[in-house]
Parts: C-alpha cells; structure tokens; sequence
C-alpha cells in the first residue's frame, strides 16, 4: 500500500487560512489502513481545524466526508455536490488522490493534508516500513524476496557493500544489511547459485525519472 | 479567575469509574461539581473526535477514568485508552491547547473515595490553568 503520514495541523490550517468552508476528504484505500487518512483521521482533522479557527475568532465551516479510493474517477465524481458547496478541499488521499481531486474539480482549490512517504506494508500494528521502490523492473525472484531497492541504503544490486557490518548497515545500526539477509534467505533456500550468475546490468529506464509512466491493459477499456 | 467555574467531561468506564462514582454517591462524599460524567462501556471506547469535540464545545478540561491497568474487563482497552489520550494531547499541543487539559486515570469500581479525589484534583488542575483557549477565542 501507499503509506503516508499526516501534515501537522497549522500547515494545513495555513493553507486554508483564507477559506470559510471547506470539505475534509478522506479515503477508504491504504491512507485509511496506515492510519493516516481514513474516516476517523478526516473527522479529527475538520474537528482540529475548526479548534484552531475557533481559538483565532474565525469560525471554519467544514464538511466531512470519505470515499471508497480517491484515485479512481467513478468514487471521487461521487462528491461534486459537497465540493461546489466549499471554497477548497482537503484530501487526506496520497499524492495520488490529491491529484484526482484536482483534476476531477479543475476550478476547485485543492490541498494535501498528508506527505506520502512510500510504498510499503505493516511490519507490525502501528508499524509501516518501505518494501517497494517502484522500479518497474522486479528482481525478487533473484533474491529470496528481498528488494535490495529499498532496504539497502544505496540500492546496491550486487551487494553488500565494505559498510556491512555484522549483518547490519552502516547508516544505522538497527537497519539491516539487505544483502546480508539476501545471503542468510538464499543460503536458508538452498539457491546462493544465484549469487554468482552473472546478470545484465538492471534495466533502470523503466524507473520513474523518465516522467510518469503508463500501464495499458486494451481489453479493460471500455 | 476565583469565579471561574470550569465545565470539565469525564468519559467513565462503566466496569470501575462509572462504578466507583456510584460508591461515591452511596458514600455521600462531596466532590466537584464541575465534573460531568459520561458512561462509556471501556475506557477503550474512547474516541479522539469525541474528547476533540469536547473540547472545540468549550470543555476546559477532559479526563478519561479506566479500570487499574492489568484489570481491564476486555483485557486492553484501558492501555489503548492510554495510549490514545497521549496521541490527543500530542494534537492538543499542535492546536495551542495545554496537553495538561487532558488526563487518564485509572481506579476501580471500588474506589469511591478515589473517584472523589480525581474528581477534585482534575478540577484543582483545569482551575489554575484557566479557562480554555478555545472558549477565549485566544489568538495563536
């Protein structure tokens, strides 16, 4: 999933500080299962919002609202009768549903509440951390399921590096050598013949710095 | 501020505090009057939107009473309670809003003369700090 954390309240109260209404939207989708973005989370941020108005002697009107995934047309065209009735929207989607909102409501004033951060999953309750650096070119199978993308500091593809110390990175001592994990997995499995393939460097054109990128699937469209 | 009378909610565990109010009661101890007691089926009910509204309804001070730790009747819903009342005060905080505002306690439904005490002592509290920022209208 999309993990994000909240924006502290007075950034998003700064950006709405001309607004008199405004509609609070949260998303159902991963913002809402990392806690960052979901109905509960959209309420306390209109409730925060209008505490801090209130303290200024400025009263803010907000409208509440969630739905099922922001980054899909069909649920965010749901809402254009509360958005005409607001002078902006606050999404509590990523980056992605922020976007959607604004695209979907062009002449509509539309702000993020939330800094996403990554694409990842919950270690444990309370818990988020990066798996997926987004590559566009997997190469799990080729280490026992371990990205060495994301959880190795310089993403090194042939690692480790001379930092790996007693299986732990040298950026921080409670952050796992990928590579050491990768040995210990692949070891565990029986395939360190992997190890000493020789591979192609990895094809990094299918990363994102060639601008934003598209996946087509012709027998969906309608 | 001597003529500050503070309108403080206490969201009460129906399995200790909520108890122990009704020991309270039966006792005929004094305690203040400020405080107003709602029932909740754990202190793990608690939801942050309701204690937020509270507060943005002109509440000078909140308090959440729940079973002594270790002898909650769904195991754990007074550590959530706990935690999450630490979240708020984080929010409190961000808003310009004395985290102190806010408290958990925790006592059993025997304690009557706790539930008393708090009650007092909450008061004593949300008294000195004056009356809430959002009621002022107090500029950031």
């Amino acid at each position: 999933m999309i993990v994000a954390q909240p924006k502290p309240v007075k950034e998003v109260a700064d950006y709405i500080k001309e607004c008199a209404k405004v509609l609070v939207v949260g998303c159902s989708g991963c913002t809402s299962v990392c806690l960052a973005g979901g109905e509960t989370e959209a309420e306390i941020l209109a409730t925060a919002l209008r505490i801090l108005r209130k303290k200024q002697g400025r009263p803010l009107e907000t409208l509440v609202t969630t739905i099922t995934r922001q980054c899909d047309p069909e649920f965010v065209a749901g809402i254009a009768e509360k958005v005409s009735q607001v002078d902006a929207v606050v999404s509590l989607g990523c980056g992605v549903g922020v976007q959607f909102l604004a695209e979907h409501y062009p002449d509509k004033w539309v702000l993020p509440a939330l800094n996403t951060v990554f694409a990842g999953g919950t270690v444990q309750a309370g818990l988020w951390e990066e798996r997926c650096g987004l590559c566009g070119d997997c190469v799990l199978h080729l280490t026992g399921g371990i990205c060495p993308i994301t959880r190795c500091a310089k993403s090194i593809q042939n690692g480790p590096c001379g930092g790996s110390q007693n299986g732990k990175c040298e950026i921080n001592p409670d952050t796992p050598c990928a590579w050491h994990l990768i040995y210990e997995k692949l070891s565990a499995l029986g395939r360190l013949d992997l190890m000493l393939e020789y591979r192609p460097a990895k094809d990094w054109s299918k990363e994102r710095s060639g601008g934003p990128r598209l996946v087509q699937r012709k027998d969906a469209e309608l | 501020m001597g003529d500050f009378k503070p309108q403080i909610i206490a969201f009460c565990c129906y399995y200790c505090a909520y108890a122990a109010a009704d020991v309270a009661g039966s006792l005929r101890l004094q305690y203040a009057p400020e405080v107003r007691v709602i029932e909740i089926p754990c202190s793990g009910r608690v939801d942050p939107v309701v204690i937020l509204k509270a507060f943005e309804e002109g509440a000078d001070g909140v308090y959440v009473a729940g079973c002594l730790e270790g002898d909650c009747h769904f195991l754990k819903g007074n550590i959530r309670a706990r935690k999450r009342v630490e979240y708020i005060q984080k929010i409190l905080s961000e808003l310009g809003i004395e985290p102190e505002r806010l408290a958990m306690y925790n006592l059993s439904g025997a304690q009557g003369d706790r539930f008393a005490e708090i009650a007092d002592e909450f008061t004593a509290r949300i008294k000195k700090l004056g009356p809430s920022p959002v009621k002022v209208g107090d500029s950031l």
